[in-house]
């Protein structure tokens, strides 16, 4: 399975000549997988130890594979069990290798544990290599790739046209296509170094940063959410937007990893510093109602040492997060360590109210000047006024509010009905004080039916009174178990109702929501009597003698929910709201000749939120709050280290378990490594350091080969994101490690790596390959022709927007909404509604794109972007229909096609053969050949003369049959395999 | 250039980083000649062939409808023991809890005896073909990373997910159908969002391919508006004929798989939507499911998991939200919302399986039904309130299945007699993951993928297979 998986999922790179098996790199990853858990110094299970030669020369004889007791159990020869005891068999490759390995005399280092994993060696520079063919080396870098080459007896691949490669290095260097002039000029320029100018233009150019910020942003697990359940927005836009600043002004690597690991902590930080420290708070944040926010903290460190261990040295020592590194020579208590480096930051305890707490980081507001002086004036006037209101006499005018609504409640007088039924079996009984009780069948859906007579002339309110009734449920006024009712809808003949009120506030009557009134009564203190008023548009009455019918309709989803107990009463008075302008708990206070100062006070608060005399200052408080809030002051999420003279430090949990807690450990960095200097305090600003310490034997290498990655679709080393044991080797070791030093004595300059690999011979390789090369090198890791392969999302998108003129080269701000098909967002506890952006925002570049965690923007998605998670070194390509249907009917890209056509319509003159050209290049970047301008030119004819015919589709895909047959051939050009493909 | 030896690699490399949505490791290995798994591509033989997974997002409360507690009832009101509940983490509950007997009321059913609230007349009619296991237990107490542990084996986002696993190791019986299809019923998507269905580090070719609710089933399938199927056909033969000229001049095979993934694009623009359109559906069938064509709901979901597992899709998720019964309100508790919850979705899961006995899929397709946890036997009360409710409880839960070579009419696993604690035959998440992927032919230990420096599987380090619960 082993095998097969490699094959799978990675490239795997089989070597072509067989040397004599190396211990270290061949056999010792075999041993430590699966031999050393028991058989090394810790437990040597049946006395046995594989870890040092004398003690293993028990089980190995030198030279004699089949003789050897350590083949045997392998192989599970004979009676015993076979080895590794409890885990899947070594695989035949395995078995093969250790075989050879004792066959050639079991060859073992003096002392194993001196020799350490090549990658925990500090990189030296080594000497360049002698080729033959020195003169096809373009810079240092190129002796190395041809040193292999000719090795394995291959030759370099000629230089690609000159079409190809600056499409090749506007693609990775700033992630858009070139545009005609820019071509015509390169192809023009026929100076020696018309090459290196364009790379060096690009370089310079701002949508460098934007271009590389992108593989940046998915190692810092950059989002605009938080991710988990709710997942509700944050605001750390500042943070991708100083990735692209750093990027285009060539921030030394050093210094970009300080800041990022503890700007907080340089001496006065600016503001830029405090931004950067947002790429540890990238991390998710657990907002769900019954979260133990000590162990949603606790979630964030575990990330955070992953993360950075990941991104800085290439190690996996999140996996010793629940026991000792299987593989790698890092302890549970080393992860422990690292961790407590993190453990030392500010963070507020957040009362979320739903009985639960959460951690809260710091946040930095980032007004301009401007916003700061509006925000000071805007906040003093609140204060103003909120003193003002709070001050107010108000005694007088409460005691008018007090008796208007005790002469309200005179005027309504109570409904004697004539009858009173219900249509679906409850049984309904009239009361002496007029109320109606309900008993008997209690159907799902129920309609009450009530007739009185209504003589008395100009009524202007109805009013229903819920009324809670020992004989109901919990005592309450419904009929459901815990004493509610809802009811949908209440209707008097003859009465136009306008509105209705309730003494809870204002009713939906307009646009009722599922139910039209209903009431929680299932507390002891909420059985309460309760009363709807209803508005007549105008006075009304029915003075003949006649009843009048009044229905009251009840439907519930979840069944047996109507009124209980209820009373009808009407007024003819001018105001019939008036009654219910006191809540139904504080309205007995009203009645209480003696009331206790709580409760004087009680109704005295309540008096002052509504009081007609602060009504004007009530507005404007909210006008103001609404103009702070507008002024748009941007914010981020930092880290901020709480000032202490303790070591930071975190408890071990056992078995990575966060209830299982150990020892408590203090902030270190591994052993394995450089240690940290002495100048240096054991924090989060000291780990920052030592990461670009330049004993580091990891952080050079692994950024680095990173940055190779992008360029050829392979690291050096393939496993970009594991430089450990289980890692794959590097493919040219002296090229990585040449590399790397050259990046650190360049003062770490990006941009000198970046222009070393652009400008080199290797890269500059045409990408054309053969059926040998293929066999013998099917991922190109020899490199013996240039990099071709299917470009990320975000650059499709753009390259899309780029061709067909729609692009918006905006830069930075807060995160844009392009179009997006309904229903994508669809979250458990929100409503949070994607608003398509208006204007050139819609035409962004995919970078710009907000990115919800829990649905991230789909056409990103489908071609293997990531949600942001967690942290992601590589993305793993693949070609899937999905994707064909994003290019070919996302209507982002379709629009694409309709503005591409619109262009070369417009701009190529009238020849259908200048157009189509025009067409091709701009997807492409390349002059099509005759034979390909005959297809285009042909299918186009087909398209028109189709269109021609069916004038109703023409006018939906372009405005008449001319432009229809050019947007399908745009769409055609967007959606080759050379327009999506950097060649 | 139409050499036998580009051919090869072109087929190798087609087989290894394509969509071709019908190939898993298994196909692969026998592309490759490798012999991983046995003769038939598998581990050992496998006793199913598909997986419906009717995932009740919330935590569908057992004690009012599966595991009936004569006790609970008895001691409704009174405070539990502090030795039960000390120490222990709960969502909302404060202070000591009080028990809550169920409002509901049970009965044994069929042969087999299986005891049912009365919320689920459907399910009460198939018992005899149903496997209860009533002994789950789970790490998680919060939805989002519970859900995520049921679905993918780790509770924090980016891991593989069931659907994702079984796609990788054995791909579909379909190459024009994705191997792994996701279905939402209910308000919203579940509280673990698209981790739920996320392929994790395996490449995104096995992600859940989500049929969508609104629009076209699968997204950006149909044609922008006046691009007729023939316009779409001469569009791609004009794409293909470039394609092809320019692959002769490359040499890389990556341009072949290309024009093979839009040509089975093509073809899904027809499949899919034939197959999600459920209006041919006979009568009697709709009156089975309660299903109606065109709208949005649990029971059209299961008539369309059938016929999704017909034409040979893996793996077919369902959602359905909102069985969190917390009674913080009188329409989220175990009265109202509870009944409610059964009313959508009990007559259409019964269906589904009565239907799959019926056209003889049932012993070749593995429904299981469950959700991320289950319930208190203490009512929540949370602030106080007076709703009738029951917080998150990990720590044992029912979920039921039936056919893929489980065994009918049988009850596996009990609770202790409040139904707090796993009383008998515990089985944790990893254990119910072992098992099914064994019912699937597959070792759990042995479908691996090396990422970050590790071979991962679906149960980590875990996982037994549950032989009780097997025919």
């Amino acid at each position: 399975m082993r095998r097969l998986v490699a094959v799978v999922g990675l490239a795997l790179w089989l070597p072509l000549v067989s040397f004599a098996v190396d211990f270290e790199t061949e056999v010792r990853p075999i041993l430590a997988k699966s031999c050393f858990g028991c058989h090394s110094a810790t437990l040597a299970s049946a006395g046995l130890r594989l870890d040092s030669r004398a003690e293993a020369l028990r089980a190995i004889t030198p030279g004699k594979s089949d003789g050897s007791k350590l083949i045997q159990r392998i192989i599970g020869a004979g009676s015993e069990k076979r080895m590794p005891l409890g885990n899947k068999p070594l695989s035949d490759d395995q078995i093969a290798t250790l075989r050879k390995w004792v066959d050639e005399g079991a060859p073992w280092p003096a002392d194993m544990s001196a020799k350490k994993h090549w990658a925990y060696v500090k990189p030296t520079r080594p000497a360049l290599p002698s080729v033959h063919n020195g003169t096809w080396a373009r810079n240092p870098l190129d002796r190395f790739i041809l040193v292999h080459l000719e090795k394995e007896g291959l030759h370099p691949s000629v230089e690609a046209s000159k079409e190809t490669l600056i499409r090749r290095a506007s693609i990775d260097l700033i992630g858009l296509p070139p545009t005609l002039k820019e071509i015509d000029g390169f192809i023009a320029d026929a100076r020696p170094d018309a090459y290196e100018r364009v790379v060096d233009r690009l370089l310079a150019s701002p949508h460098f940063g934007e271009r590389w910020a992108r593989p940046w942003l998915d190692l810092a697990r950059y989002a605009d959410t938080n991710g988990l359940e709710k997942d509700r927005r944050r605001s750390i836009w500042k943070y991708r937007d100083w990735v692209i600043g750093a990027l285009n002004k060539d921030m030394p690597f050093d210094q970009f990893t300080i800041e990022q690991i503890a700007g907080d902590m340089l001496p006065n930080p600016t503001n830029d510093q405090l931004i950067a420290t947002g790429f540890n708070r990238n991390t998710m944040f657990n907002e769900e109602g019954g979260v133990d926010k000590d162990e949603a903290f606790w979630e964030n460190l575990v990330d955070r040492v992953g993360t950075t261990s990941t991104v800085w040295l290439g190690s996996t020592i999140g996996c010793a997060q629940c026991h000792n590194h299987k593989f790698d020579p890092f302890s549970q208590k080393e992860f422990y360590q690292m961790m407590a480096f993190f453990n030392n930051g500010e963070k507020l305890v957040e009362d979320y109210g739903d009985t639960s707490q959460k951690y809260l980081e710091p946040q930095l507001d980032l007004p301009t000047s401007e916003q700061e002086l509006e925000r000071s004036k805007l906040q003093a006037e609140i204060k103003r006024i909120e003193q003002g209101i709070k001050t107010a006499d108000l005694s007088r005018e409460q005691v008018q509010w007090e008796r208007s609504i005790q002469a309200a409640r005179a005027s309504w007088k109570t409904l004697i009905p004539v009858s009173a039924s219900a249509k679906n079996g409850a049984v309904l009984t009239v009361n002496k004080d007029g109320s109606i009780l309900a008993s008997g069948p209690n159907a799902n859906a129920e309609t009450y039916v009530i007739e009185a007579k209504l003589t008395v002339p100009g009524i202007t309110g109805f009013r229903l009174e819920a009324l809670p009734d020992a004989s109901l449920p919990r005592g309450g006024p419904g009929r459901d178990v815990y004493g509610n009712f809802f009811i949908k809808s209440f209707q008097v003949e003859g009465m136009r109702i306008r509105d209705a009120v309730s003494d809870d506030g204002p009713v939906r009557f307009a646009k009722p929501a599922d139910q039209l009134w209903g009431v929680d009564a299932s507390r002891d203190d909420a059985r309460l009597p309760r009363q709807l008023v209803f508005l007549s548009r105008e006075p009304f009455d029915v003075l003949d003698d006649r009843s009048v019918r009044i229905e009251i309709r009840q439907e519930s989803e979840f069944g047996g929910q109507s009124l209980g107990r209820f009373r009808l009463s009407f007024t003819t008075d001018s105001d019939p709201a008036a009654v219910a302008a006191i809540s139904a708990k504080l309205r007995p206070l009203l009645e209480k000749p003696q009331r206790t100062a709580a409760e004087s006070k009680q109704l005295a608060d309540y008096y002052r939120g509504r009081a007609t005399s602060l009504k004007a200052d009530r507005d404007h408080l909210k006008d103001l709050r609404k103009e702070v809030e507008e002024l748009g002051i941007a914010s981020t999420l930092i880290l901020r280290e709480r000032t202490s003279f303790e070591r930071p430090s975190t408890e071990l949990r056992i078995r990575g378990q966060f209830l299982s807690k150990g020892e408590t450990v203090f902030a270190a960095v591994p052993a394995v490594f450089n240690p940290l200097p002495e100048s240096e305090l054991p924090n989060r600003l000291g780990l920052a350091r030592w990461m670009v310490n330049k004993d580091n034997p990891l952080s050079a290498r692994v950024a680095v080969n990173r940055i190779w990655e992008q360029y050829f679709g392979h690291g050096l080393v393939d496993t970009s994101e594991d430089f450990g044991t289980q890692g794959e080797r590097p493919s040219h070791p002296e090229l990585l490690d040449w590399l790397a030093v050259e990046f650190m004595d360049k003062g770490w300059s990006m941009k000198a790596i970046h222009r070393l690999i652009a400008t080199s011979a290797t890269y500059r390789q045409a990408s054309q390959t053969t059926p040998e090369l293929l066999d013998k090198d099917p991922y190109n890791r020899l490199l013996a022709h240039g990099p071709r392969f299917r470009m990320e999302g975000e650059m499709i998108r753009d390259v899309a927007l780029a061709s067909s003129g729609l692009l918006s080269l905006k830069m930075f701000g807060p995160s844009v909404f392009p179009p997006q098909p309904e229903g994508v967002w669809d979250m458990p506890y929100s409503d949070d509604k994607w608003t398509p952006s208006q204007g050139e925002d819609k035409y962004r570049r995919a970078l710009y794109t907000f990115i919800r965690r829990t649905s991230p923007y789909p056409s990103m998605l489908t071609f293997d972007g990531t949600s942001r998670e967690s942290c992601t070194v590589r993305r793993i390509r693949t070609d899937t229909p999905l994707q064909a249907l994003t290019t070919l009917n996302d209507p982002a890209f379709f629009e694409a096609a309709q503005a591409l056509a619109r262009r070369v319509v417009a701009e190529a003159g009238p020849d259908q053969r200048a157009r189509a050209i025009d067409a091709f290049r701009l997807t492409t970047g390349r002059v099509p050949k005759a034979s390909e301008i005959d297809r285009l030119l042909s299918g186009l004819e087909k398209e028109r003369g189709y269109f021609e015919a069916h004038p109703t589709e023409a006018k939906r895909v372009g405005i008449d049959a001319n432009m229809a047959a050019w947007t399908m051939l745009a769409n055609a050009l967007l959606n080759l395999d050379e327009t999506i493909t950097k060649e | 250039m139409a050499n036998d030896n580009l051919k090869r690699l072109t087929r190798r490399h087609f087989f290894q980083q394509s969509g071709a949505f019908g190939l898993g490791a298994a196909a692969l290995a026998s592309v490759l000649n490798q012999n991983v798994f046995g003769a038939d591509g598998l581990h050992h033989p496998a006793k199913a062939k598909s997986v419906i997974f009717l995932f009740q997002a919330g935590g569908p409360s057992q004690l009012d409808l599966f595991d009936f507690k004569p006790k609970l009832n008895e001691f409704d009101g009174q405070a539990i023991s502090d030795d039960i509940v000390k120490g222990e983490r709960f969502a909302f509950i404060k202070g000591t809890p009080k028990l809550l007997g169920t409002p509901h009321h049970f009965r044994k059913f069929g042969q087999s005896g299986a005891e049912l609230s009365n919320l689920l007349p459907h399910l009460s009619t198939i018992v005899d073909d149903v496997t209860f296991l009533k002994s789950v237990s789970t790490t998680q107490f919060n939805h989002a990373p519970a859900q995520i542990f049921m679905n993918t084996g780790h509770q924090i986002p980016g891991r593989p997910s069931m659907g994702s696993w079984l796609s990788y190791g054995i791909g579909s019986e379909n190459k024009d159908l994705p191997a792994f299809v996701v279905l939402l019923s209910g308000k919203n998507q579940p509280d673990g969002g698209k981790s739920c269905w996320s392929s994790g580090f395996l490449p995104t070719t096995h992600q859940g391919v989500e049929f969508r609710r609104q629009g076209d089933p699968v997204l950006f399938l149909s044609n922008p508006e006046g691009v007729a199927a023939e316009t779409r056909r001469r569009s791609l033969d004009l794409m293909g004929d470039l394609n092809r000229t320019h692959l002769s001049e490359m040499g890389d095979p990556e341009i072949a798989t290309r024009i093979a993934s839009y040509e089975l694009a093509y073809r899904m623009q027809t499949s899919v939507p034939e197959l999600a359109d459920l209006s041919k559906e006979p009568a009697h069938i709709h009156e089975m499911y309660g299903t109606e064509p065109g709208k949005s709901s649990f029971a059209n979901n299961c008539l369309l998991a059938r016929r999704l597992v017909e034409r040979g899709v893996r793996f077919v998720q369902l959602f359905h939200r909102g069985w969190d019964t917390h009674g913080n309100a009188g329409t989220e508790d175990i009265v109202n919302k509870l009944s409610m919850l059964c009313h959508d979705t009990d007559r259409a899961a019964a269906a589904l399986v009565k239907d799959l006995k019926q056209r003889g899929l049932l012993d070749d397709t593995i429904v299981v039904w469950g959700g991320e946890f289950g319930r208190t036997p203490m009512n929540e009360a949370r602030s106080g309130s007076k709703f009738l409710g029951r917080d998150h409880h990990p720590r044992a839960f029912t979920m039921w299945m039936a056919g893929g070579g489980f065994k009918p009419g049988t009850t596996v696993g009990a609770t202790d007699e409040l139904g707090y604690n796993v009383a008998l035959d515990p089985v944790s998440v990893y254990d119910l993951h072992a098992t099914m992927l064994h019912q699937m032919g597959i070792d759990h230990t042995r479908l691996t993928y090396r990422s970050q420096g590790r071979d991962f599987r679906l149960t980590d380090v875990h996982g037994e297979v549950i032989h009780k619960l097997l025919a």
